[in-house]
Parts: structure tokens; C-alpha cells; sequence
């Protein structure tokens, strides 16, 4: 045995602490990941969809497709 | 003459019974393996029977001196008692090993003579690819996926320039 005498160690509540500790790096990861999402891929996207559609024409687009003969129904 | 006779028959009858007793003692004892069973576990901190079964003398002597106040036992003896009760303490039992690099080599291994096997099955077993895999044929094919502007807003037609005829930079 050592000759020095150890601290005692931490008795109870230790579920308590892991639970707690868990609890809070959870908490952070989540709102971290849901704001990187949010961020990153949900508002890029919404963007991206408004920046196309702001000056789409159709008809321009058909006319293009058209002449690039891939429709069947017309040429 | 006749007391001796009658002690023969009721020796007779002592030894017989005992026989049968002892007999019956081995039939009747419990087989090891269905007795508690000494382990060593994290989650079973304080198992039903001590580590050593068979004390030696001095091991006995200690377990006697035990029963007296433990202020008298020496540290020797203390962790002697506890030898005797545990096999190993939880940093032995929790220590860690080098088995993991054994795991993950093998599995390398053996992933790697998977890959051998695999090279030999196309070589030797599996038949041509079908045309639609030949270069020209995938190059007519994405020049009809952008003719007809596939996905443009974020997938392939997206990163098609057409005012410039090329990929975007």
C-alpha cells in the first residue's frame, strides 16, 4: 500500500453527473448540427430555388429544349 | 462370547450405514460447475465465493486473526485477505490490451484477400459490360441529360454553362 493516503473518491451521484454532463454536450451537438443544417443546406437551398425562379421564362427554356430535339410531340 | 457376536452384527450395522452414507455423501454433493462460480466483472463486484477455496495453514491462521480487530492486521496481511477473497482488483481486471491492433490487422487482411478474389472474378468469370457503359454512349447520354436541363437548379444542368458550351469553373 502506498504510504501516502489517497483522497477519498466520489461515493454517490455518479449516474447523476454522467447524466448531467450528457445532457448538456447533447443539448449543445444538437443545436449545433440544426444550425449548421439550417444554415448550410435548408437556407443555400431556399436560395438557390428563389435565384432560379426570379427570371425563369418558360417558353425560353421550351424553345431551347426544342431545338435541342428531345421532345417527341413536337419539333 | 454371544456379546461379542451381537457387537460384530451391530458393528456390522454402524459400518454398513455409514458406507451408505458416505455413499450417498458423493452422490448427493453438488458438482462444481453447478455452484457460484468465482468472477471477475465490473457489474458483479462482490462475488458469492472467495477466490482461493483451499487456505493453506498460514492462510488459515490469517483468517483466524481476521475475526480478532483489524487494527491489528498489517498491510502485508490486509492485502493478503483481500488475495484471498478477489483474483484480481478492477484496475487489473480493467486494464486495457493490444488486442484491438490484432482485430483491426486481421480484418484488413482479410479484406484485402477479398479484393484478390474479387480481381480474379472479373478477369476470369464475369462477362463484358453493356454498351451503355462504353465512353461515347455516357458522353451522348449526359448531352441529352443537360438538352433537357436535368435538375437546374442544384444538380447537373446547374453546372452546365450554356452560354460558354463547357462545365461551369
Amino acid at each position: 500500500m502506498a504510504p501516502e493516503v489517497l483522497p477519498k473518491p466520489r461515493m454517490r451521484g455518479l449516474l447523476a453527473r454522467r447524466l448531467r454532463n450528457h445532457m448538456a454536450v447533447a443539448f449543445v451537438l444538437s443545436l449545433g448540427v440544426a444550425a449548421l443544417y439550417k444554415f448550410r443546406v435548408a437556407d443555400r437551398r431556399k436560395k438557390a430555388y428563389a435565384d432560379f425562379y426570379r427570371n425563369y421564362d418558360v417558353m425560353k427554356d421550351f424553345e431551347e429544349m426544342r431545338k435541342a430535339g428531345i421532345f417527341q410531340s413536337v419539333k | 462370547m454371544l456379546a461379542t457376536r451381537v457387537f460384530s452384527l451391530v458393528g456390522k450395522r454402524a459400518i454398513s450405514t455409514s458406507v451408505c452414507v458416505r455413499a450417498h455423501e458423493s452422490v448427493v454433493k453438488s458438482e462444481d460447475f453447478s455452484l457460484s462460480a468465482y468472477v471477475d466483472r465490473r457489474d458483479h463486484p462482490l462475488p458469492e465465493v472467495a477466490h482461493v477455496k483451499h487456505l493453506s495453514a498460514s492462510q488459515k491462521a490469517l483468517k483466524e486473526k481476521e475475526k480478532a480487530s483489524w487494527s491489528s492486521l498489517s498491510m502485508d496481511e490486509k492485502v493478503e485477505l483481500y488475495r484471498i477473497k478477489f483474483k484480481e482488483s478492477f484496475a487489473e481486471m480493467n486494464r486495457g490490451s493490444n488486442e484491438w491492433k490484432t482485430v483491426v490487422g486481421g480484418a484488413m487482411f482479410f479484406i484485402g484477400f477479398t479484393a484478390l478474389i474479387i480481381m480474379w472474378q472479373k478477369r476470369h468469370v464475369y462477362g463484358p459490360l453493356p454498351q451503355s457503359f462504353d465512353k461515347e454512349w455516357v458522353a451522348k447520354q449526359t448531352k441529352r441529360m443537360l438538352d433537357m436541363k436535368v435538375n437546374p437548379i442544384q444538380g447537373l444542368a446547374s453546372k452546365w454553362d450554356y452560354e460558354k458550351n463547357e462545365w461551369k469553373k
